[in-house]
């Protein structure tokens, strides 16, 4: 009876995840959508708390009750800016519970297995069962009990698995988190050997897996957990500060992928369809940060850009720069202005600025857009929520592929504190590290500011041809100061 | 360095190369700057000007030519001025050396660093010391203002209570750097403006200036303005026809016809043929910016304005620029001082004459006692090569082959895909017990669901889409929840632990994504 309302508000629950994954599909559905997401949890641990085994209810509300304060009071205080950190927190919290929780489950099955070993002989069946209940375990060790052979097995390899994925997205988000709040350097950093300790690792892990398969014992499970945490580690030390939205979305994966192996091992269903769905929405996700990009998944893993195939197209011409009276000047004639913002605009804070001078320019009856790239930033839609946050309206944020087109009928293009993405040797150089990667088309407007702190390279390190170009004028300085100067003489 | 302007010597020439502007701009190079006595007064400038501007005043161009190691000039210097150069002293001013061979042999003799303002190469880089162009584009904006001169009519068409007034028809022929800006300012002045060009790729500029672009019927070779360095190249005589029959058929309809066609080193083509202009209407005029160089129209007569016996002005002047003294100056100075810029690399004073860089290279046409015209070719392209052809229509029937291949492709790729998870899942069936095959159905369709649900979320919202399944991927506390209740003290001690870190994931993630949800908002 109590096991069957359980299953039915899983039910539930599981709809309500779907339809709140679902509903971002629109800005206004989305503010309903978090709102079924929410009443899901509610659902389920509340479903769960009554249902069968949950035991200590007082520990368990009382430790939900803390974690929910601290989660609370971080979700108020946190800036837009610090989202990609906030998420890749977020992330190592859900790794570090499946590793806690895949540990468990192996305690449950040895504690089972001891109890069972000292069961009297002559119980069977049904009886067993009956003096498996009077043995004081928990609901989980009593379904461990229940198990055959062939499914203690088969629960073997599915803690195996959420213990090591759980374990690569602790330490993977860890230092993650460390990259994007800038504790450590974003660029990419491996110990000798590279990505030959990552396969060593990945393979004693497979031989530990063995190992435990034939009952080595806990042990075999804490090694691999060690070696899992240095391969997360090692592998995004490996990747630069440009990749972040790939490994962020990653990390999202895999903390799906971790949470339904766990649900795989505790035989609960709910588990496994939340974790699929978070999973695969990672997956997605950074398969179109990917195709963004136009890399490969595991050219990202691997690190690094791709070698190049011939020398670099020579750039002609001079960077040209201009003062804030000549943008300012150039504003007030153009009719269409489309603003592209990339990690730059989110480092010198410059959102309010942007948006009060996108304000000023609408007031002035001129068409004001913004272009969106899909790697923009640190996060997947990072500049999105920026803008957002600024109060700049969603319906003048456009993607790559519905702005690139009117490039050419715009009066002025703004880059703010972006770089690889608009850069043209993209399309113009066959022999470019990032030829074939889509880019923004800013350079067909008819003229170009690019407000950019000093003349150096992107983070690829690739030349830009676009400040060559004889429509480009150079407006150096930090974002937000250079934006602010500009405000009052737009009129 | 000291850097001097003497007074223009050519007759009715208003222009002067140094503005006090321009010489607080080469002070600040480091140079000093001398100027003669009333140069700039016929451009609006005025001596006490200069003085303000910390410019020293002398008396008489001999002073000087004796007090300045740099000269700047606009007009070619004659035969007196380049010989009171000395050695080691450096003039800068236009100069044309192709046709000015014996002054060049002079300046060569006097030891002189020569530096041709119209040699400068059509790079980009060099286009802000192209004193070409900028003397180009107010010859353009003057050819219209001194068609509307001698014009009787309004450019713009308008219906008053006086009656309506048609709008005049232009039509400007060669849109380089003056026929663009003779464009720009007849549309700005109302008028319907038709345009003509032997290079079909400059259509583009000329319809974004407003006006509309002559297409010729004309099959055949097209030029290719890279080829050229950008200018116009002879055309064939069929071409020729071609244009001529156009043009035939357009003089009766036009108002003002400015023709600025030139081929460089050549006299300029004939384009608008004696029978063009007895076809034009009474009060129509012509503006020849071609006429130092024999002029486009056949009855130019250079340097004058004359009607023609059916009421058709022909405007032959060749001192546009100079008509507009002030802002001829301006400009030209800014490119003086441009030059002067390369030319003082370290900002210290100090002139290095670096005959490596391509612009400077080419614009000297005398140094160290030697003469080093013609230039050798520079090494950058002057600008793009012309777009590779289209790729080629596809017809109905190649589309639609394409979409069945496209079609079959798919299916292929679907079935391919759909046999291999079978036969995987069929795989997992055989050696895994029935509990786990029940479990794993369930996660296979999550997987699908999954995909189908995400492919839909809008781009803007992955940031919040990251934040909410983060959120709900602590369900991961179920699990806790269930081993809470455990006997061993470790096992509830780890348990606490993950319900904790997953409340906070919990609690933050959705709080978070309410957060950032509610910032979206429409205009």
């Amino acid at each position: 009876m109590e096991y069957g309302f359980t299953t039915a508000a899983y039910v539930v629950s599981a709809v309500l995840f779907i339809q709140s994954l679902g509903g971002l599909s629109g800005q206004e559905s989305a503010k309903r959508a978090v709102w079924y997401g929410i009443v899901g949890m509610a659902l389920a641990v509340l479903a769960t708390l009554y249902g069968p085994g949950a035991g200590n209810w007082m520990l368990s509300l009382v430790m939900i009750a803390a974690g929910g304060v601290i989660g609370w009071f971080v979700a108020q205080r946190v800036q837009m800016t610090e989202m990609p950190q906030l998420v890749a927190a977020m992330h190592s919290l859900v790794g570090l519970a499946a590793v806690f929780i895949g540990f468990n489950a192996q305690f449950e099955m040895v504690n089972v297995a001891s109890v069972l070993a000292d069961a009297p002989t002559t119980l069977r069946g049904a009886g067993l069962q009956a003096w498996l209940h009077e043995q004081h375990l928990g609901a989980f060790a009593l379904k461990v009990a229940e198990k055959s052979a062939a499914e203690l097995s088969v629960l073997k390899i599915e803690v195996f698995l959420g213990v090591f994925i759980g374990a690569v997205t602790f330490t993977g988000s860890v230092v993650a988190y460390g990259k994007l709040a800038g504790k450590l350097t974003s660029s990419a950093t491996k110990l000798p050997g590279g990505h030959m300790l990552n396969a060593a690792a990945a393979l004693l892990s497979v031989l530990l897996l063995v190992l435990y398969f034939q009952g080595s014992g806990t042990w075999t499970l804490i090694a691999m957990t060690l070696l899992a945490f240095f391969i997360g580690y090692h592998l995004i030390m490996g990747i630069g500060g440009a990749d972040m939205p790939v490994v962020v979305s990653m990390l999202n994966s895999y903390s799906g992928w971790a949470a339904a192996a766990i649900g795989f091992s505790l035989s609960n269903d709910l588990l496994i369809v939340v974790g699929a769905l978070v999973g695969s929405s990672g997956a997605i996700l950074s398969y179109i940060m990917c195709k963004a990009m136009n890399r490969s998944f595991i050219s990202v893993i691997l690190g690094g850009f791709g070698g190049t195939t011939g020398p670099a197209m020579e750039i002609t011409g001079e960077q040209i720069a201009i003062d804030a009276d000549g943008v300012a000047a150039a504003l007030n004639d153009a009719d269409s202005v489309i603003i592209i913002p990339g990690y730059g605009m989110a480092v010198a804070q410059a959102q309010q600025s942007v948006s009060e001078l996108t304000r000023k320019l609408r007031a002035k009856g001129k068409n004001v857009r913004f272009a969106i790239h899909p790697v923009a930033g640190r996060l997947p839609g990072h500049m999105n929520v920026l803008l957002a946050e600024a109060k700049v309206p969603y319906d003048i944020v456009l993607e790559m592929d519905e702005i690139n087109e009117d490039f050419p009928e715009t009066d002025v293009a703004i880059v703010i504190g972006s770089n690889d993405i608009v850069n043209p040797a993209a399309q113009e150089d066959p022999n470019s590290p990032i030829a074939g990667m889509p880019v923004l088309e800013c350079w067909k407007a008819k003229q170009v500011f690019v407000s950019k702190r000093g003349q150096g390279t992107g983070y690829s390190g690739i030349e830009n041809p676009l400040f060559y170009k004889e429509n480009t004028r150079m407006f150096y300085g930090d974002a937000k100061k250079s934006i602010d100067a500009l405000l009052p003489m737009i009129e | 360095m000291k850097i001097g302007a003497p007074k223009e010597i050519f007759p009715g020439e208003n222009r002067v190369a140094m503005t006090p502007e321009s010489a607080l701009q080469l002070q600040k190079l480091g140079h000093s700057c001398v100027i003669e006595s009333g140069a700039g007064a016929a451009a609006g400038f005025e001596d006490s000007a200069y003085e303000a501007a910390g410019v020293e005043v002398v008396k008489t161009a001999a002073a000087l030519f004796k007090a300045a190691e740099v000269v700047v000039k606009v007009r070619e210097p004659n035969d007196a001025e380049v010989k009171r150069l000395g050695k080691g002293q450096t003039l800068i001013s236009f100069f044309w050396p192709a046709q000015n061979e014996a002054l060049l042999e002079l300046a060569k003799d006097r030891g002189a660093t020569v530096v041709a303002m119209d040699m400068v190469p059509r790079i980009s880089r060099a286009q802000k010391m192209d004193a070409l162009s900028s003397m180009a584009n107010i010859a353009g904006y003057r050819a219209v203002i001194e068609a509307g001169n001698s014009f009787g009519r309004f450019f713009t068409g308008q219906v008053t209570a006086a009656g309506k007034v048609p709008p005049a028809k232009v039509l400007v022929v060669g849109a380089g750097v003056a026929g663009l800006a003779a464009i720009g300012t007849s549309t700005s002045l109302g008028a319907i403006t038709l345009a003509f060009d032997v290079r079909p790729e400059v259509a583009e500029q000329i319809e974004s200036m407003g006006a509309e672009f002559v297409y010729l019927d004309f099959e055949g070779q097209v030029q290719d303005g890279a080829a050229t360095g950008g200018y116009a190249a002879p055309s064939s005589p069929e071409f020729r026809e071609a244009q001529l029959k156009k043009f035939r058929e357009l003089a009766p309809e036009v108002d003002i016809v400015i023709t600025t066609a030139l081929i460089p080193g050549r006299p300029a083509p004939k384009l608008w043929t004696e029978d063009m202009v007895a076809m034009m209407k009474r009060g129509s005029v012509i503006v020849d910016l071609a006429a130092e160089r024999g002029g486009n129209c056949d009855l130019t007569v250079k340097d004058e304005k004359i009607v023609t016996p059916n009421g058709v002005t022909i405007v032959g002047y060749t001192d546009f620029p100079s008509r507009m003294g002030t802002q001829a100056s301006t400009l030209y100075s800014n490119n003086i001082r441009h030059m002067l810029t390369d030319l003082t690399p370290g900002k210290d004073g100090v002139i290095n004459h670096n005959m490596e860089d391509d612009v400077i290279r080419g614009a000297t046409v005398t140094h160290d006692g030697a003469i080093t015209f013609p230039p050798p070719p520079p090494k950058i392209q002057a600008i793009a090569v012309q777009k590779k052809e289209k790729p080629k229509e596809l017809t109905p029937e190649e589309k639609r082959a394409q979409e069945v291949a496209a079609f079959k492709a798919q299916t292929r790729q679907q079935i391919m895909l759909l046999a291999i998870g079978g036969a995987l899942l069929l795989g997992v069936g055989m050696v895994a017990p029935a509990s786990f095959m029940a479990h794993f159905i369930v996660f296979v369709l999550s997987v699908y669901v999954g995909f189908q649900v995400i492919w839909s979320v809008s781009h803007s919202l992955h940031t919040p889409l990251m934040a909410v399944t983060n959120a709900i991927s602590s369900i991961i506390i179920l699990g806790a929840l269930m081993q809470i209740g455990s006997g061993s003290w470790l096992v509830t001690i780890l348990a606490a632990l993950s319900v904790f870190m997953a409340g906070i994931n919990i609690f933050g993630g959705f709080m978070v994504t309410r957060r950032m949800l509610a910032m979206f908002q429409k205009s």
